[in-house]
């Protein structure tokens, strides 16, 4: 372990030097080529396809998977500093100094996203082949599931800017598509609506900063903007620093960009655990510590990323305490946990692994939990208000099980993942030290006590108590085809995070790109102690209130901060009074101005010219002997001007 | 007979001219009534230059009759044309072409 220590010390100065890719990560091309080809045969191959549609749609991404699996052992081969493998294929762009190519860039960082995306994105899948079993529409569906597989890989594996932002959009394009999929729900067609403009602003940002990259370092790769950013000035780095901070917080759903995601729970349930654990969300993170050197140069922006983080764990957090609609309480939860992977990220590389260990860890507890939310919906009629579920527990084992443990994963009871990659945060941020570093401790601290209330609630709300359900529904255990994935997640949500932390695995597979191995962290720490009494006086607190005493079929009235967080703490409110009807006003004074004040003054010289000439033409009547006289008097006039000048 | 009668005849030649064309509705008057007001001023033309010594005055008088001349070919034919289409000369009838 020292050995590779040492060498990623020794790695760890400059940023490592890619290497042509080599063997069989020449084809890594595949892993973009086999999602999308997928959606490609779907999509266009039209109602032939629906037969046998979904069998392509999970075949793609195992395929992709699979290759992934490879590619990771290839690279397992090489030494800790020439992991970094560049696999350029064509020249997109070329055009005088500006030269784009297509290049895919494999190393530790990418690796896990690609291992993330496929593995959970491919168990994802295979339970939608369940779960949507009744939509005549399950081929399409499948097919923009596997366009956003293909985006999200792409997004991941590029080697420059540009690139990622083509599979940044593909992400945004696929989410829109999935979220309204049911898009004659006049909910989910605005919920789709929403998403795709609140990530519009996000993207915005980014744009932004791939045009400043490229007018100030002439370049879009990753090795031309990091090599030179040492050289740019502060304010530069700061701006570009801001900018992909703006586009992450847009795709990851963090303030103030936040409010898409709950909405975003009205696509079908498999489409929400693939946002949340395997693609879309991650991808904010994915930038930040991409863009590591960036930030690296720039404290303030740093800074701001850890305010973000911290202030997005408390707010998604509390608002998961009152939502009533499972899923949504499970999306206050993602944002909550996204938060925290943001604060990890804005500590520079003493927060970067622990902040990919927890982004891997919560890709399988929160698909499990996900999924088990799916599995509910979908043998109790689609209903999601928690209130009308309850005493589930006996009628499906397997899911009660399931997510149970993914439910001890998150709100992070030892061993199981959540706490080792949770509590790692913690410790980092009370390590960063200062004022600063107590605040966002702190703030870290609380979500974890929110964390296991919301949680604890949720759980004795759906499986626990007595059976508050429709009369119509007759719930049973869902087929394997959808408990299977569930319990896979299940058994990664009680391994992975102790076998990713222990030892400092993933921050020794990551040191070469983070560029920084932090030392190992101490397991049960003071924070870390502090964190799991926390949890388990949040857990407490929620068997008092929601586990002692019956829940009530209607929600009951409540007071100012209970009411607050199931508006999603005003997010909406905000939004529409400073954003939206401000908006409004400016378009109407605007069209108020463009009818009166444009449109009047060219409508009045028309009406005029048109009036005076409607009289004038009157003078030709038609009578020759009246031309005639005007003529005449004309004349006389002009003689007698004549005369007149002359005398 | 000095110049100034010729002048005055041909001012008298010219108002008679003139009230004709704007009093007479009948095509064929109104275009006697021009060429009057045309003669009248050849009349004041040659008169000039027959006070002055010039000949530039006369040289012009032919021009106007040239022109007078080109124009009554013209209007006549005008008038055959509207007089065959409506059986009537007056100028009044033939309105058509206004606003």
């Amino acid at each position: 372990m020292t050995g590779s220590l040492a060498a990623a010390h020794a790695a760890a100065a400059p940023v490592t030097t890619t290497l042509p890719a080599v063997g069989v990560q020449r084809a890594a091309w595949l892993l973009v080529a086999f999602p999308l080809a997928g959606a490609a045969i779907l999509l266009l191959g039209g109602r032939r396809t629906n037969r046998w549609g979904h069998v392509v749609g999970v075949a793609m991404p195992l395929a992709a998977f699979g290759f992934a699996v490879v590619a990771f052992i290839a690279m397992l081969s090489y030494p800790a500093n020439q992991r970094s493998r560049v696999l350029t294929l064509f020249t997109w762009i070329h055009v005088a100094r500006f030269n784009v190519p297509v290049g895919l860039q494999l190393d530790q960082l990418s690796i896990c996203f690609v291992l993330l995306t496929t593995g959970v994105g491919s168990l994802i899948h295979i339970f939608a082949v369940g779960y949507m079993s009744h939509d005549p529409e399950r081929r399409r569906f499948f097919g923009y599931m596997n366009l956003f597989v293909a985006s999200m890989l792409l997004l991941v594996l590029a080697d420059n800017y540009l690139v990622l932002y083509v599979g940044w959009e593909g992400v945004g394009l696929a989410s829109y598509l999935l979220i309204g999929f049911w898009q004659y729900k006049p909910a989910a067609a605005v919920a789709a609506k929403k998403a795709f403009v609140a990530n519009r602003v996000g993207d915005a940002g980014l744009s932004v900063a791939i045009m400043l990259m490229f007018a100030v370092f002439g370049s879009v790769t990753f090795a031309g903007v990091f090599g030179q950013a040492g050289k740019a000035s502060q304010g530069v780095v700061t701006a570009l620093g801001l900018l992909l901070l703006l586009g992450a917080c847009g795709k990851s759903a963090q303030l103030p960009l936040q409010s898409w995601l709950l909405d975003a729970m009205e696509g079908p349930t498999p489409v929400s655990a693939l946002i949340h654990a395997a693609t879309m969300v991650t991808a904010g993170v994915y930038l930040i510590v991409r863009s590591g050197p960036i930030f690296d140069l720039s404290p303030n922006a740093r800074l701001l990323v850890t305010i973000v983080g911290a202030a997005t764990l408390l707010f998604g957090a509390l608002i998961s305490c009152a939502k009533d609609d499972i899923k949504k309480a499970l999306a206050g939860s993602t944002m909550s946990q996204i938060g925290y992977m943001m604060l990890a990220a804005g500590l520079g590389p003493a927060g970067y692994p622990f902040a990919i260990a927890l982004l891997l860890a919560h890709g399988f507890f929160k698909a499990g939990l996900f999924l088990g939310a799916g599995s509910v919906k979908h043998e109790m009629n689609d209903e999601v208000d928690m209130r009308r579920l309850g005493g589930l527990r006996k009628v499906m084992p397997i899911t009660y099980v399931t997510f149970f443990i993914c439910y001890l994963a998150i709100i992070g009871i030892p061993p199981f993942s959540g706490f080792f990659a949770k509590d790692t945060i913690i410790d980092v941020a009370f390590g960063k030290g200062g004022t600063s570093g107590a605040i966002l401790g702190t703030a870290a601290l609380i979500g974890a006590g929110l964390t296991a209330f919301y949680m604890t609630r949720v759980m004795y709300m759906t499986f626990a108590g007595e059976r508050r359900w429709d009369p119509d529904a007759h719930p049973h255990e869902v087929p394997p085809i959808m408990t299977s994935p569930m319990i896979l997640l299940a058994i990664g949500a009680v391994g992975w995070g102790g076998f990713e932390i222990l030892g400092d695995r993933l921050a020794h597979f990551l040191g070469p790109v983070t560029g920084y191995v932090p030392p190992e962290p101490a397991i049960f720490s003071a924070s870390g102690i502090a964190a799991l009494v926390l949890a388990i006086a949040g857990v407490a607190l929620g068997w008092a209130m929601y586990g002692r005493r019956p829940v009530p079929v209607v929600a009951p009235a409540a007071r100012f901060p209970v009411t607050a967080a199931r508006r999603d703490l005003y997010g909406d409110t905000f939004n529409e009074s400073v954003l939206m009807r401000p908006g409004q006003w400016l378009t109407r004074l605007s069209v108020y101005f463009d009818n009166r004040g444009v449109d009047g003054l060219v409508n009045t010289l028309a009406a005029t010219v048109g009036g005076t000439s409607g009289r004038l033409r009157r003078v030709q009547n038609g009578f020759v002997r009246s031309y005639a006289l005007s003529m005449f008097i004309g004349a006389v006039l002009l003689v007698g001007a004549f005369l007149l000048v002359r005398i | 007979m000095t110049p100034s009668h010729f002048v005055a005849l041909a001012v008298v030649l010219f108002v008679i001219g003139a009230v004709g064309v704007l009093v007479r509705r009948n095509a064929m008057v109104i275009f006697m009534c021009v060429e009057l007001m045309l003669n009248a001023v050849n009349l004041a033309f040659v008169a000039f230059a027959r006070q002055h010594g010039n000949l530039d005055g006369q040289v012009i008088a032919f021009f106007v009759m040239v022109v007078a001349a080109a124009e009554v070919v013209v209007g006549l034919a005008i008038l055959m044309a509207i007089f065959r289409a409506r059986r009537s000369a007056s100028v009044d009838e033939a309105n058509l072409l206004k606003y």
